[in-house]
């Protein structure tokens, strides 16, 4: 299940403007990568250009790889790579276990078996029992666990966080974002998240990329630089001649 | 305005209601539920007693079962039931299944507005035209059979085969579903709105479902409950169809609703009382049919709740939603040569077979037919514009006062707007001509523009309610801080701001009235002619070229409606971008 992403010269615009420019960027299995930057500076529009939902108005171009399989043609559904979005989008007409079991892999079969790995994902989110519980009686925090396991039971080979902590407070905030960062992590799912928040950034404990806006830029900061007080460094280190990540001039 | 006033207003407007003026919106409520609600039920029960004899009118005045014995007696009576459940299930499944095939296959690529736009032609072209240009179009000496022959087919003259009033009612279920799939589309869009449903298609489609599996599996489950009572009006619709029946389906037997009709138009008045028996088992049968549905609702939801959480994710292609759009793109296609066919049998002079086209053109049929033209497309247009002006005030003011009140009707109180839609309209209507006749109110514009009013009524409120209350509520707060009263709140903010769904509404209120068939007959008493009556009437037998003439003109009238409740805004908004194109 663990693989690498990795993307290659991907670079975004929106008509004439360029939001990313060719950013090539690895993210190990069991690593966390943040992507910070200004609303409209591209950040979520990266994201849907991996998991293949893109809007028709931007132009992309460059290469995604979950591994060493090219996924930048396959339609969304194919691609297994894992998105969980700021709303928890659990469907409302079934039920909590509905939804799970609408995320669990067809590969898994028979009605016993897949109830088991459904029963096995609830306990786990400590939410035992909650199996026939409509979605809208639950608890804002008890909603994104299940949006997250619901997630992880389709077997992604790749997890896409697009600011999924957003709307949650600040102690459900801590708490689910421990809970979704400790299971990527004993997946060894590589993780890119997309935030507003440097706290989430500091929770995840790997890479910040920022987007600069003038010029557009993406600067790669490691996790050392970000100071505990919550703001990145004023001028940071100049972009390192690594593979990852680097912008073509 | 001056303090306590003004207090009073913004109170008003900010929901929370004031003694009177909760008084004066269940006054509203009660009155519009009450104008249409009363009637029909006194015309149901009228029909009902008739069926069992007693019929003052005619002489009827003991409890028997005469009529009964009389209606099953008739020969060939199980058939034209058989028929009448057969055509209405078979054309409603038809025209649910593809268009939810349809939106399957075709979510991502389609816009609401294109949409609309679209569909409108087919949505305002009333269902008797529909049926005459179909009948020409699909006839074995038909548009079709001309264009393929002889060449083709080798027919030098037309073949003997009942394509058009076969007695399975084949063409009537093309031509219901030609009719009920735009509508249904409309319906299934609009309720596309109340969700997010782009969102949880992404988030499907993340989960790796095939786009068509993530709509069937995701979407329409949760705007089924919005569409259920559009589906059930559909199924009613298609059980008790009278106009389209009497071009299209079959006459010996007929459908029970034509069985009805016929005995209520029979010079014999004795024939009233098996009309009211077949009339009330008309109502029978949609209730039966809508229970049956209902039955199949919760029996495909079991296996349903069990395909989606099998985890399948249906992402080989899929030929079910693919051959859904080609078979909505034929029937739209089928519609609208069917509609042309009659605008071109209008312009020609003459039309032999197997020639694709007239052999010689002329606008002679016109300038013949112009005088007698005039006199039903005055009140065609005149019924179509009272109704549907009476029915967009009633239908403002019920969405108004919802908004002072802060209240919001539940969709409980929703099925009582749709019960016309519901009621088979020949099971209460001949029991509401006798009232009018007793009154001395048949023939009148006010019985015929109110009788139209029941079906226009509902139809402008299906059409406005949604985008009237999904208006962001802080335009109103605004409006009230700045010091607006409700009314100038009203006039000055909403109306504006709403103007293109409510011209909408009016296109599609306007286009309900033109088809209407049976209320103008009975509550007219027969004397009324609008286009829609002169094209019926015309239909069995007369020149085609000048059936052609009426049909023309019936469709061209409500499609002109639509094309200005379209272009309008775009003119008086032409330099406000928010309002041209969104509202």
């Amino acid at each position: 299940m663990s693989t690498r992403l990795r993307l290659e010269t991907v670079t975004i615009a929106l008509g004439e403007r360029v939001l990313i420019p060719r950013l090539d960027l690895d993210v190990e299995p069991g690593e966390v990568a943040t992507l910070m930057g200004p609303s409209g500076s591209g950040k979520s529009a990266l994201l849907s250009f991996i998991g293949g939902t893109l809007d028709a108005a931007f132009t992309a171009t460059g290469q995604v790889f979950a591994g060493d399989v090219d996924i930048t043609r396959l339609p969304p559904n194919l691609r297994r790579v894992g998105v969980l979005f700021q709303d928890d989008l659990l469907f409302p007409h079934l039920s909590v276990g509905g939804n799970l079991a609408f995320g669990l892999s067809a590969d898994v079969g028979g009605r016993r078996a897949r109830r088991r790995r459904v029963d096995e994902a609830l306990v786990d989110a400590g939410l035992a029992g909650f199996h026939d519980r409509d979605p809208a009686t639950l608890s804002g925090g008890q909603r994104a666990r299940v949006a997250l396991l619901r997630t992880l039971l389709s077997e992604p080979r790749v997890l896409l966080l697009d600011e999924p902590f957003g709307k949650l407070d600040q102690t459900l905030r801590e708490d689910f974002r421990r809970f979704v960062f400790s299971h990527a992590a004993a997946r060894r799912l590589p993780v890119l998240m997309v935030t507003h928040d440097i706290a989430d950034a500091i929770a995840a404990g790997g890479r910040v990329l920022t987007i600069d806006q003038d010029p557009v830029a993406i600067r790669e900061e490691p996790p050392t630089a970000i100071s505990g007080n919550g703001a990145p460094t004023e001028g940071g280190p100049p972009p390192i001649p690594s593979r990852s990540p680097q912008t073509h001039k | 305005m001056d303090a306590p006033v003004r207090q009073l207003a913004l109170a008003d407007a900010g929901g929370a209601a004031t003694q009177p003026g909760r008084r004066r919106a269940a006054t509203v409520h009660v009155l519009i539920l009450g104008s249409f609600l009363v009637p029909i039920a006194v015309g149901l029960a009228g029909t009902a007693l008739a069926a069992f004899g007693c019929l003052p009118a005619v002489g009827g005045d003991m409890l028997t079962l005469a009529p009964w014995r009389m209606l099953f007696g008739t020969p060939g009576m199980a058939t034209s039931v058989a028929l009448t459940v057969f055509v209405g299930l078979a054309a409603t499944a038809l025209a649910f299944v593809l268009a939810v095939g349809f939106c399957a296959a075709g979510h991502d690529r389609m816009g609401y507005r294109r949409a609309e736009a679209m569909l409108a032609p087919l949505l305002a072209a009333p269902h008797a035209a529909m049926a005459i240009g179909l009948a020409f179009v699909l006839a074995p000496s038909g548009w079709i059979a001309r264009l393929i022959s002889p060449w083709l087919t080798g027919w030098e003259v037309p073949p003997d085969v009942a394509t058009v009033g076969d007695p399975w009612g084949l063409s009537l279920i093309v031509a219901l579903t030609v009719k009920e799939v735009p509508f249904l589309l409309l319906m299934i869009l609009a309720a596309l709105y109340q969700i997010p449903a782009a969102e949880h298609l992404r988030a499907a489609r993340s989960l790796g479902y095939g786009a068509a599996a993530a709509w069937i599996k995701v979407i329409l489950p949760q705007i089924y409950p919005q569409i259920r009572l559009p589906v059930y009006a559909v199924l009613a619709f298609s059980l008790s169809v009278v106009d389209m029946a009497l071009i299209l389906g079959p006459s010996h037997p007929p459908p029970l609703s034509i069985v009805a009709f016929r005995w209520f138009s029979a010079p014999d008045v004795a024939a009233y009382l098996p009309a009211a028996a077949a009339a009330l088992l008309q109502l029978v049968l949609v209730i039966g049919a809508i229970g049956a549905w209902r039955l199949g609702e919760v029996a495909v939801a079991r296996v349903g709740v069990r395909w989606i959480a099998c985890g399948r994710r249906e992402t080989a292609h899929q030929p079910g939603p693919t051959l859904a759009t080609v078979a909505v793109m034929l029937l739209f296609a089928l519609g609208g040569i069917a509609l042309l066919a009659m605008a071109v049998w209008s312009f020609a002079w003459t039309w032999r077979y197997p020639a694709g086209l007239p052999d010689a053109w002329t606008l002679a049929t016109w300038i013949h037919q112009l005088p007698a033209l005039g006199w039903p497309a005055r009140t065609t247009l005149s019924l179509g514009l009272l109704s549907t002006l009476v029915a967009i005030v009633l239908v403002i003011a019920w969405l108004e006062s919802e908004d002072r009140l802060g209240i919001r009707m539940t969709r409980r109180a929703l099925w009582l707007i749709f019960i016309p839609l519901v009621v088979p309209q020949i099971s209460f209507l001949f029991s509401i001509q006798v009232l009018l006749i007793r009154f001395g109110l048949d023939g009148t514009l006010f019985a015929v523009v109110w009788s139209h009013l029941l079906f226009v009524l509902p139809y402008v409120f299906l059409s406005l309610a949604d985008p009237w209350r999904s208006l962001d509520p802080r335009y109103r707060r605004s409006a009230a801080a700045l010091g607006a009263s409700p009314m100038r709140t009203l006039f000055a903010v909403k109306l504006p701001v709403l103007l293109r769904p409510i011209l909408i509404a009016c296109a599609i209120g306007f286009s309900v009235s033109v088809a209407q068939y049976l209320p103008t007959l009975f509550a007219g008493n027969g004397r009324v002619a609008t286009l829609t009556t002169e094209a019926v009437t015309l239909a069995s037998g007369a020149d085609r070229r000048i059936v052609g003439v009426y049909t023309f003109l019936q469709s061209l009238l409500p499609f002109l409606g639509f094309v200005l409740a379209l272009s309008v805004p775009a003119l008086v908004f032409l330099r406000r971008r928010a309002l041209s194109r969104a509202a």
